[in-house]
């Protein structure tokens, strides 16, 4: 049970950075809220350009991205200050450490899908088993970003964290389909996009809150295919640091 | 049974030997200094003797339990102050201590009436409550020795306790060390050669990953015929500095 003591204090030392909640939870629903003043305030827009029902979850996955951020430079700070050091020397285990920097992921997460849709309810979505299906639908997509995080926060230095962190962050807004329909561009750009998890992440998310159930898996599969792949690297470059 | 037994222990780095074929007993309860230039071998000692790095050959006994065979079990009986302070930043100095304990296995009850006694120990009770971030490089350094030996450890690793900190900050810190004398087996390193004369009951100085003499502050000046421990450090270490 070392890793719930380890958990409880990683969970703390990112609730305790105000920045991690304004962007984490702050801005994927001032993202919403804009959008949406947006969409009623300019008749012409097409009405199925930021439809609340399809951009909600591509901001639900958006802020999701940002844990990647948050675990990263947790993990790299533990690194840079020694207090990594003093765990090693402890008798936790390798297990104590990936379950202790992720498991305090899961409860962010949510708080952040909930603060998303809770934010799309109050223009329109409607309120269904749907959306609570939807919110149960981003935990394999926290735990992929919680694997990048992990892996980031092993290999990379503070600042390396940083860069890399945004870069995923923005490759995670622009080729999911959260800001436009991929269909729009097509051909080499849709299939690369449809290599990578996040237009998958953003296709689950959609089909759970519009009740397309038979489209879930298909797309989910993908995160967890990249989830463990990414987990499994993590775990070994983690497990190669306490070592070396 | 000594409480460090140290056999033939060495630690090559691709072609470059760290540590070298070092033998050394430290008895139970003793205050052991060692002392070296940088690149001497000191903290490479320590993460040995502490699990951090694996030897390339030769073994070490803490309380009976070899480095090699029985890293578990080492673990459960030592703790380390590493060289940087190495707390977490946005928890309590309470905080901090109550995870270390429940790291190490102490019940929530249990671990906060350590963490308070700690804290009484080390007179940080007024600060309990204060972000470790917020306390001053001295308070900082108390609190990362109280969390080493929150866990009631048999064996206790300093490295450089005291780099860093003002005169005055350095003697608050031997004083609170000079209490733990006799009560549990300390290996010390330090690059200040009046705190190892202060403090350790004996010292060792070691170059080039090697052994050079051990005995206590006055032994070592007699065996040298050199009049202080300066002179006698820099005898022994003579050429080092040219081979770095």
């Amino acid at each position: 049970m070392k890793y719930t003591a380890f958990s409880s204090r990683n969970a703390k030392e990112i609730i305790r950075d105000p920045l991690s909640i304004l962007f984490g939870i702050g801005f994927p629903v001032i993202l919403i809220l804009l959008m949406q003043l947006m969409k009623a305030s300019i008749k012409d827009m097409p009405p199925e350009m930021f439809q609340v029902a399809d951009f909600a979850p591509g901001m639900a996955v958006f802020g999701l991205s940002f844990i990647t951020l948050f675990l990263g430079l947790l993990i790299a700070n533990d690194r840079n200050s020694s207090f990594l050091m003093r765990l090693f020397a402890s008798p936790m285990t390798g297990l104590d450490y990936i379950l202790g920097y992720s498991l305090p992921m899961l409860p962010i997460a949510i708080l952040q899908c909930a603060a998303c849709f809770l934010t799309a309810l109050f223009f329109g979505l409607p309120f269904s088993l749907n959306t609570l299906l939807a919110v149960v639908v981003l935990i394999p997509v926290a735990v992929l970003f919680s694997a990048l995080g992990l892996l980031l926060g092993s290999i990379l230095s503070v600042s390396q964290v940083g860069g890399i962190s945004s870069l995923i962050i923005n490759v995670a807004a622009w080729l999911s389909g959260v800001w436009f329909n991929l269909d729009m561009i097509g051909g080499v750009f849709k299939n690369i996009c449809y290599l990578l998890p996040f237009a998958h992440a953003v296709d689950s998310v959609k089909a759970a809150v519009s009740g397309d159930y038979g489209q879930i898996l298909p797309h989910i599969a993908w995160v967890m295919g990249y989830a463990l792949l990414v987990y499994i690297l993590a775990i070994g470059c983690f497990k190669k640091r306490m070592k070396s | 049974m000594n409480g460090i037994e140290i056999i033939n222990l060495s630690k090559t780095f691709k072609n470059r030997t760290a540590v070298d074929a070092l033998n050394l007993s430290i008895q139970q309860g003793e205050m052991f200094a060692l002392l070296g230039q940088n690149g001497a071998g000191k903290t490479t000692t320590i993460k040995m003797l502490s699990g951090l790095l694996s030897p390339t050959s030769g073994d070490a006994k803490l309380m009976g339990n070899s480095i090699v065979t029985q890293t578990a079990a080492v673990k459960q009986i030592i703790s380390v102050s590493p060289q940087e302070t190495a707390v977490a930043p946005k928890l309590s100095a309470r905080e901090n201590l109550i995870l270390i304990a429940r790291i190490y296995g102490f019940s929530a009850k249990d671990a906060a009436r350590k963490a308070d006694e700690m804290l009484e120990t080390f007179t940080l009770t007024e600060r309990a409550k204060d972000k470790a971030k917020s306390l001053s490089g001295g308070m900082q350094r108390r609190l990362s020795i109280a969390m080493a030996l929150i866990s009631d450890p048999q064996i206790l690793f300093l490295d450089e306790p005291t780099l860093g900190l003002d005169v005055r900050a350095r003697r608050d810190l031997w004083k609170h060390i000079e209490q733990l004398k006799g009560k549990i087996t300390i290996l010390l390193t330090t690059h200040y050669l009046e705190e190892a004369e202060a403090l350790a009951d004996r010292i060792g100085i070691m170059s080039r990953g090697r052994m050079q003499i051990i005995g206590s502050a006055s032994e070592i000046k007699e065996k040298t015929g050199k009049v202080t421990l300066e002179d006698a450090f820099l005898a022994l270490t003579e050429g080092e500095e040219a081979l770095q």
